[in-house]
Parts: structure tokens; C-alpha cells; sequence
């Protein structure tokens, strides 16, 4: 078996008096689709940033691609990583946002050729032309040069997508990336989403409450709740025959309040 | 008394000179404003916590104070510490560091309205600190600050009068030098007022057609 892409090492993170992980640890395998659910803050949204390195970490230790991302190597010992250090830990990193976040002072194209060009020194034709690519694998290349004020909220996700994808990380962090959206708009965006899970063996992180999705979606699922991995497993295993209460408690609640599974 | 037109045409050169001045003292004022201000705002944002609070003392005194006063200390107190300005230069730090003032509070809240997401979304793409500043951050705070300045802009040039009162040349103190040699009064007055209703009026103009740029811009 491969040696894992992310492994989070008994991590702690406070806010204040507030402790929102206690000792997590999980690890992620190379390729793998990981569901991450939950009932509302446990915690889940809280991983992904610490993995993006929006965060920083009371405690604990998480090793992303063989190299520590919040620590770096320093005479023969591990220091707090500087700036410089996090910034080429973040080129194996991508990330989603349920509010999107487009740059709303440039057009489609421009959004997602601005870091390509920037930070990985790509020249402007051929950053454009795989911006066009990736444009139209998402179904956007015919708005390339629109604003992002004149996207309905799935065409804004789907550019969104196709900025993190860009920057061809190893690894993709995908928070709830539906969840802002109107329910006619959210099936063309998890479209693009399976086509990127069959098409792609990049390892992709997704929070959701797309109980359905997640099950289609996902190698393994993790249930979160408080800030702890409460159950882990298979979707099938998961959403079929949860074994821990707690679970089934809240499969039974989401199931109730409308979603599908 | 009758209005002369004569005197008019006579007073004219005088009050033309005066009004070279003025424009100038506005200019230098509203450069220094707008980096005195730059440098406010960073501090106030992203210095240590002590020095942070000590430049937010500086702004709230320099705020809280009158500009004549500080006019006054700039040109007629410095001196007796060995700092001699000539007057135009101490009005235009005066001038700046009024306005200076008001600039930071522009740009910090410009700089505030910026959504955290965007900070975030640069970060996720890899942006360094400098990139995110100059792609993402500053043309997305920059353009609506730009009503607010120009009305600072405006308030000021119509404050620079009080810089007669430490003997710059300006238009007013012009005005009064003819008014007090012929004790005629209401032509030299009523073109000091003329000419600053003149330029604020094309300044407004200036600025609605700012304000509509920079709103297309957003909606483009
Ligand atoms: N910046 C912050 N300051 C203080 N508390 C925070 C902050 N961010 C998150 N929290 C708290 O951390 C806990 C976990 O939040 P998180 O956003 O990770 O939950 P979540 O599982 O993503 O929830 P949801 O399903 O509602 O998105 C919550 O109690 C939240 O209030
Ligand atoms: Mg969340």
C-alpha cells in the first residue's frame, strides 16, 4: 500500500478558550476521495482550512507529500515553518470555497490564469490556453470573458474549480461547495465534480451535507462530530448500517430534513 | 459702495498669483495626505501592537486638534527648537498631516471592505503577500475610496485660506493685502469667493465623473 499523502498527527486547535480538535489524527492515501460529514460545527470546515494553512495549529503535527506543512526542518530538528516554507508547501494544495471567492475585478479568464502566471511564472498564452481548457471541461469556456458579477452561483463554483484546478495541486479541499447555491444550481456543479473524481487521481477532501453525493462521490467516509472522528468506513458501511449512534442519529436527522441519500 | 471694474482688472494679477498658490499648497497638501496617510494606515494595521496604538494616538490628536493651531505650532514654535520652515512648506505639512489623518481612515476602511474570502482565495491560489496586495486586495479597495478622497480633496483646498495666517501668499491673504492698501473690500472678497466656488464646482464635476468610472469598472 502506498505511504499516505496527508497524515494529521494527533492535532489540536483552540479558538480562545474554545477546543475545537482534540488530539485528531487521520490519515489520507494518495488518489483517495474522502467524505468528510458531520453535524454543524464539529469541526469539519476548521480541517480543510488547517490543511490550506488558513489556520494555524495549537498543537500536533500534520505531514502533507513526505514533508512537515506546519513545521520545516532546521538543525536536524522541526521549527515553526516561515512564510517561505508554507508558500511551496501550499503549490501541492488547492481549495474550494462554498462562497466561491472569485476575484470580482477580473473576468473568468483572468481569475483563473492570475496565480498560474504569478506564481509558477507561466507565460500568458499558454496559461491561457489551459485556462481554456480547463474552462471547458467545467462548461465555462463560452463565458471566459465575462465578470463574475454576471455568473449565477453554479457557473461562479464551477470557475472556482477550475482556479484551484489551475495550479494542478496534488491534493483538493472542497468546503461544502453547494451549499450557497439555489437546489436547481447544484447538480451542474457536482457534474463537474464526478467527472473530475473519475477523470483525475488527484486526492480530494469534500465536506458536505449532499448525503447522496458523498455516498457516489467517496472511497471512505468520516464522520465527524465535536471535533473527533466518531466513525469511519466505506459509504455503503456508513450511510447503510452506521454502527455508532451517534450516526445514525444524524443520518436520521439529515434523511428526515429533506436530503437524499 | 459701487463694484469697480476697473479695480477688478487692476487687483487681478495680485489675486491670479494668489491663486497660483493656492492650488500648489492643495497639490503639495494632498500628496503628502496621501502618503502620510499610506503610512498611518499600515502602521495602524500591521505594525506591533505598541507602535500600532501609538500611531493611533498621533492620528486622534492630530484629528482632534484645529489645523489654525497646528499652523500656528508648525510655523511659529518649531522655530524654537531650531526647526525654521519657510511658510509655504509648513503649510503644506500642515496641510498633510491634517489631512493625512483622514486619508488613513479612508484607505483603512477601503482596505477593511475587502471580503476576508479574497485574502483567503489568494492564499489557496499560492499568491505571496505583495501579489495579493497588488492583484487582489488594493484594485478592489482602491477604486471606492476614490469619492472619498476627492471630497477631502475639496474640503481641503477650501481650508487653505488659514494658511494666510502664517503669512503664505496664498489667495486670501493676497485679497486681504489689496483690501487693507485701497480699503475696498467687496471686489477682492467677492473674487476670492468667485474663484473658490469655481474650482470646487469643477472639482464636483471632477468627481461624479470618478464616481461613474469607477462604478462601470465594477460592472463591467
Ligand atoms: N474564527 C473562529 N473563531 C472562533 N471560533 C471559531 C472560528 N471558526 C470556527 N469556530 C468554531 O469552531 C467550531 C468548528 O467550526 P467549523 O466551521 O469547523 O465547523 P463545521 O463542521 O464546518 O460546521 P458547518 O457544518 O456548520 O460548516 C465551531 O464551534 C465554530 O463556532
Ligand atoms: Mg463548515
Amino acid at each position: 500500500m502506498a505511504a499516505p499523502i496527508i497524515r494529521i498527527d494527533s492535532i489540536t486547535k483552540r479558538y480562545g478558550p474554545l477546543t475545537v480538535l482534540d488530539g485528531l489524527s487521520m490519515e489520507v492515501l494518495p488518489g483517495e476521495k474522502l467524505a468528510l460529514i458531520g453535524p454543524s460545527g464539529s469541526g469539519k470546515t476548521t480541517i480543510l482550512r488547517i490543511l490550506m494553512t488558513l489556520e494555524t495549529i495549537s498543537g500536533g503535527h500534520i505531514e502533507v507529500d513526505g514533508e512537515q506543512l506546519y513545521h520545516m526542518p532546521r538543525n536536524g530538528g522541526l521549527v515553526p515553518a516561515d512564510e517561505r516554507y508554507l508558500h511551496r508547501m501550499r503549490e501541492k494544495i488547492g481549495m474550494v470555497f462554498q462562497h466561491f471567492n472569485l476575484f470580482p475585478h477580473k473576468c473568468v479568464l483572468d481569475n483563473v490564469t492570475l496565480a498560474p502566471m504569478l506564481t509558477k511564472g507561466v507565460a500568458k498564452a499558454e496559461a491561457e490556453k489551459r485556462a481554456m481548457e480547463l474552462l471547458d471541461m467545467v462548461g465555462m469556456a463560452d463565458k471566459a470573458k465575462s465578470m463574475p458579477a454576471q455568473l449565477s452561483g453554479g457557473q461562479k463554483q464551477r470557475v472556482a474549480i477550475a482556479r484551484a484546478l489551475a495550479l494542478s495541486p496534488k491534493i483538493m479541499l472542497f468546503d461544502e461547495v453547494t451549499s450557497a447555491l439555489d437546489p436547481e444550481l447544484v447538480e451542474e456543479v457536482l457534474n463537474v465534480m464526478r467527472k473530475l473524481a473519475a477523470e483525475t487521481d488527484m486526492t480530494m477532501l469534500l465536506v458536505t451535507h449532499e448525503m447522496g453525493f458523498a455516498h457516489d462521490f467517496a472511497d471512505r467516509v468520516l464522520f465527524f462530530d465535536r471535533g473527533k472522528i466518531v466513525e469511519e468506513g466505506k459509504p455503503d458501511d456508513i450511510f447503510r448500517h452506521p454502527r455508532q449512534e451517534r450516526t445514525q442519529t444524524f443520518l436520521r436527522k439529515i434523511l428526515a430534513a429533506g436530503h437524499r441519500l | 459702495m459701487e463694484w469697480d471694474w476697473n479695480f477688478v482688472w487692476q487687483i487681478m494679477p495680485t489675486l491670479l498669483e494668489g491663486l497660483k498658490i493656492t492650488i500648489l499648497a492643495t497639490a503639495l497638501g494632498a500628496a503628502l495626505a496621501a502618503v502620510i496617510g499610506l503610512v498611518f494606515a499600515i502602521l495602524r494595521m500591521t505594525a506591533p501592537k505598541p507602535l500600532a496604538r501609538a500611531t493611533s494616538f498621533v492620528v486622534e490628536f492630530i484629528r482632534g486638534t484645529p489645523l489654525l493651531v497646528q499652523l500656528y505650532f508648525i510655523f511659529y514654535v518649531l522655530p524654537d527648537i531650531g526647526i525654521r520652515l519657510p511658510a509655504l512648506l509648513a503649510g503644506v505639512i500642515g496641510l498633510g498631516l491634517h489631512y493625512g489623518t483622514y486619508a488613513a481612515e479612508v484607505y483603512r476602511a477601503g482596505i477593511e471592505n475587502v471580503p476576508r474570502g479574497q485574502w483567503e482565495a489568494a492564499k489557496a491560489t499560492n499568491l505571496t503577500g505583495r501579489q495579493t496586495w497588488i492583484h487582489v486586495i488594493l484594485p478592489q479597495a482602491l477604486p471606492p475610496m476614490i469619492p472619498a478622497l476627492a471630497n477631502y480633496l475639496i474640503a481641503m483646498f477650501k481650508e487653505t485660506p488659514l494658511l494666510s495666517a502664517i503669512t503664505v501668499l496664498e489667495l486670501m491673504n493676497q485679497a486681504k493685502s489689496v483690501a487693507n492698501s485701497s480699503y475696498r473690500y467687496i471686489e477682492p472678497m467677492t473674487l476670492v469667493g468667485v474663484f473658490f466656488l469655481i474650482m470646487s464646482l469643477i472639482s464636483v464635476v471632477f468627481l461624479r465623473f470618478l464616481e461613474e468610472r469607477y462604478a462601470r469598472v465594477e460592472e463591467r
